[in-house]
């Protein structure tokens, strides 16, 4: 089964997000670039697919030149090719005129599943997945744990997190699903696998490439968007609360809750 | 209507999430602005009982579908019916709250009515034309944006759960209940539900909680825990974990709380054992209380939280136990 994993390079978690101080944007220049840590389930859900039923793992990626590391890394898990996306018309979308390039892009693809990791950890919107589905007008079931695929590879069940639970459910193929964590131990990348990599096919493709108008994509296509940026509230300093131990500290910090912060 | 403000409201065993109520309060006033009027959106099946209390929340209209394939929520029936209304009445606004529902409704709906879409918003307003604005945290609440809409209707938010205040409710106010026709085959739903593992007691969710009672890795093991649950059995509240405390395999993959867990905002946070890394900081930064216990006095965690007991977690949590369950049992 050809499988689809829609990959997006973030800044990793460790990351201090600063922004400007004119609030256009959040400044860019010590960040440290990683795949998305959700997409990582993707990968290697497709390659245990892979490995499974056969097949070919495509990595689909909208991003400027310097998201090729990230792909790169996917190759060198396993994943067969690369589509990246990348123009700067791209820049600025909302999921819906991301996820309306990546439906373009995936005309020429042939595939049973499509994987997005469940949000990306940069804007965290969790919309790319359905949006795609959608525009795709496949099902979708969003922050998949586990995955069976039916042995007619015409439908699968999979274990999705919600509130209170674990929902079993059974979709029809070809699908959208979003990953989440718990759903496998991704691979790292061996050695002969990073050499690899570097032969597989990377299709980059422009606007002009995918055949779409510049207004339909990027900040132009959008239905949203980002006005400005706005660092966190900040908080106010704490206090050490003071004391012999804990039979001191706590009935103080229990008469501050109850008093001053009325928690409880 | 046209123009109308809308609110899906979402049900949970038989009840309406407090995340409605939330949007109500404050659709209410964006309606008044406007305007125009609110309409609350309950789908379900028998679930029209239900309707009364989203009059008293501020909901002018309630739109009621039910329906046997609208039992439990399944993303192509509850699409389906609510991408219909939105065509058919046009409303300029519809909030959804940001739960697991939620966030996998909404944008298929905004996908199928080409509507803009804000996820997880904390804040939502007007603009001086009457327009949708919002207020989100990205990168787990590393930075904030303010969102626009482009001019085409309607525009949709999906509302952090406790980021907005509820308003009180008013049990003299009626609201009028539209009986939806629901059209639904089923080809149309691709998807069954086979069975549903229950894994959370009564506590509510961490993205929902009130109170969160968080373990990291100083808790030094999963049968450490066991004392968080006794404080939260006495908080009402729920456990929460650090990124290392799941990654080392002692608490499930749904507690952890962080940049790549939940991110949380519950009136009291109560840390336990946990230094702070800067993605469990962006996980729970906005929670109201943040209570930190450590024994490392230069843990990150005490720049963050108001109070903070610089001790060893296993003599100080026995201590807060005993003294809460005595403050619980003086009333």
């Amino acid at each position: 089964m050809n499988v689809v994993v829609c990959v997006k390079q973030v800044p990793d978690t460790e990351s201090a997000i600063k922004v400007k101080p004119d609030g256009s944007d959040i400044i860019k220049d010590d960040l440290k670039y990683v795949m998305n840590p959700y997409d990582e389930y993707g990968i290697e859900e497709a390659l245990r697919i892979k490995e499974k039923f056969g097949g070919v793992v495509t990595i689909l990626c909208m991003g400027p030149g310097r998201a090729v590391e990230t792909i790169r890394t996917g190759l060198a898990m396993g994943a067969d090719q690369a589509v990246q996306l990348d123009d700067p018309a791209f820049e600025g979308g909302d999921a819906f005129a991301t996820a309306k390039a990546l439906a373009e892009a995936l005309k020429g693809i042939e595939y049973g599943l499509i994987f997005c990791g469940k949000q990306a950890i940069d804007d965290d919107l969790s919309q790319v997945g359905a949006t795609l589905a959608e525009l795709l007008k496949l099902p979708q079931v969003s922050l998949i744990q586990k995955l069976e695929i039916a042995d007619d590879k015409k439908s699968a069940t999979v274990h999705r997190q919600v509130e209170g639970g674990i929902e079993i459910l059974k979709v029809s193929l070809p699908a959208v699903l979003t990953t989440q964590k718990g759903l496998n131990e991704p691979r790292y990348a061996s050695l002969p696998g990073i050499m690899k990599a570097k032969k597989k096919p990377l299709d980059v493709k422009n606007l002009a490439a995918l055949g779409l108008s510049s207004d339909s994509v990027g900040c132009a296509g959008s239905k949203s968007i980002i006005t400005k940026y706005t660092p966190p509230p900040a908080r106010a300093a704490g206090k050490i609360i003071e004391g012999e131990g804990p039979q001191e500290t706590v009935p103080k910090l229990v008469k501050l809750l109850r008093e001053g912060a009325k928690m409880i | 209507m046209a123009n109308s403000v809308w609110v899906f409201a979402e049900v949970k065993d038989g009840k309406i999430k407090k995340v409605t109520f939330e949007m109500l309060s404050e659709g209410k006033k964006m309606a008044e602005k406007l305007g125009v009027d609110l309409s609350a959106l309950l789908l379900g099946q028998n679930v029209g009982s239900l309707a009364e209390q989203l009059g008293h929340y501020g909901a002018d209209k309630v739109y009621l579908a039910e329906h046997e394939a609208l039992k439990d929520y399944t993303t192509d029936a509850y699409s389906k019916v609510i991408a219909e209304l939105i065509k058919a009445n046009e409303p300029s606004i519809v909030l959804y709250g940001a739960t697991v529902l939620g966030k996998d409704l909404s944008p298929r709906v905004a996908a199928r009515v080409e509507a803009g879409l804000a996820t997880d918003c904390t804040g939502i307003g007007l603009d001086d034309s009457g327009k949708l604005t919002a207020t989100r945290p990205m990168f787990a609440g590393k930075a904030y944006a303010d969102i626009s809409f482009s001019d085409s209707k309607p525009n949709m938010a999906s509302i952090r759960p406790n980021a907005l205040p509820v308003s009180p409710p008013d049990e003299s106010k009626k609201a009028e209940v539209i009986k939806v026709d629901v059209n639904i085959n089923p080809d149309d739903i691709r998807t069954t539900i086979q069975e549903f593992i229950k894994t959370a007691g009564e506590r509510p969710d961490l993205t929902e909680a009130e109170i969160i009672v968080s373990g990291g890795r100083g808790m030094k093991g999963p049968e450490n825990f066991k004392m968080l649950e006794e404080l939260a059995d006495v908080l009402g509240a729920t456990v929460g974990a650090s990124r290392a405390a799941v990654d080392a395999g002692w608490r499930n993959v749904s507690d952890q709380v962080g940049q790549t867990g939940k991110v949380v905002s519950p009136n009291l946070y109560i840390a336990c054992g946990i230094s702070g890394a800067i993605q469990h900081l962006a996980g729970m930064s906005t929670s109201k209380y943040i209570v930190a216990i450590n024994k490392d006095t230069e843990a990150p965690i005490f720049q963050k939280a108001d109070y903070g007991i610089v001790d060893d977690l296993f003599k100080v949590l026995p201590v807060l136990t005993e003294e809460l369950k005595k403050l619980k049992a003086e009333g």
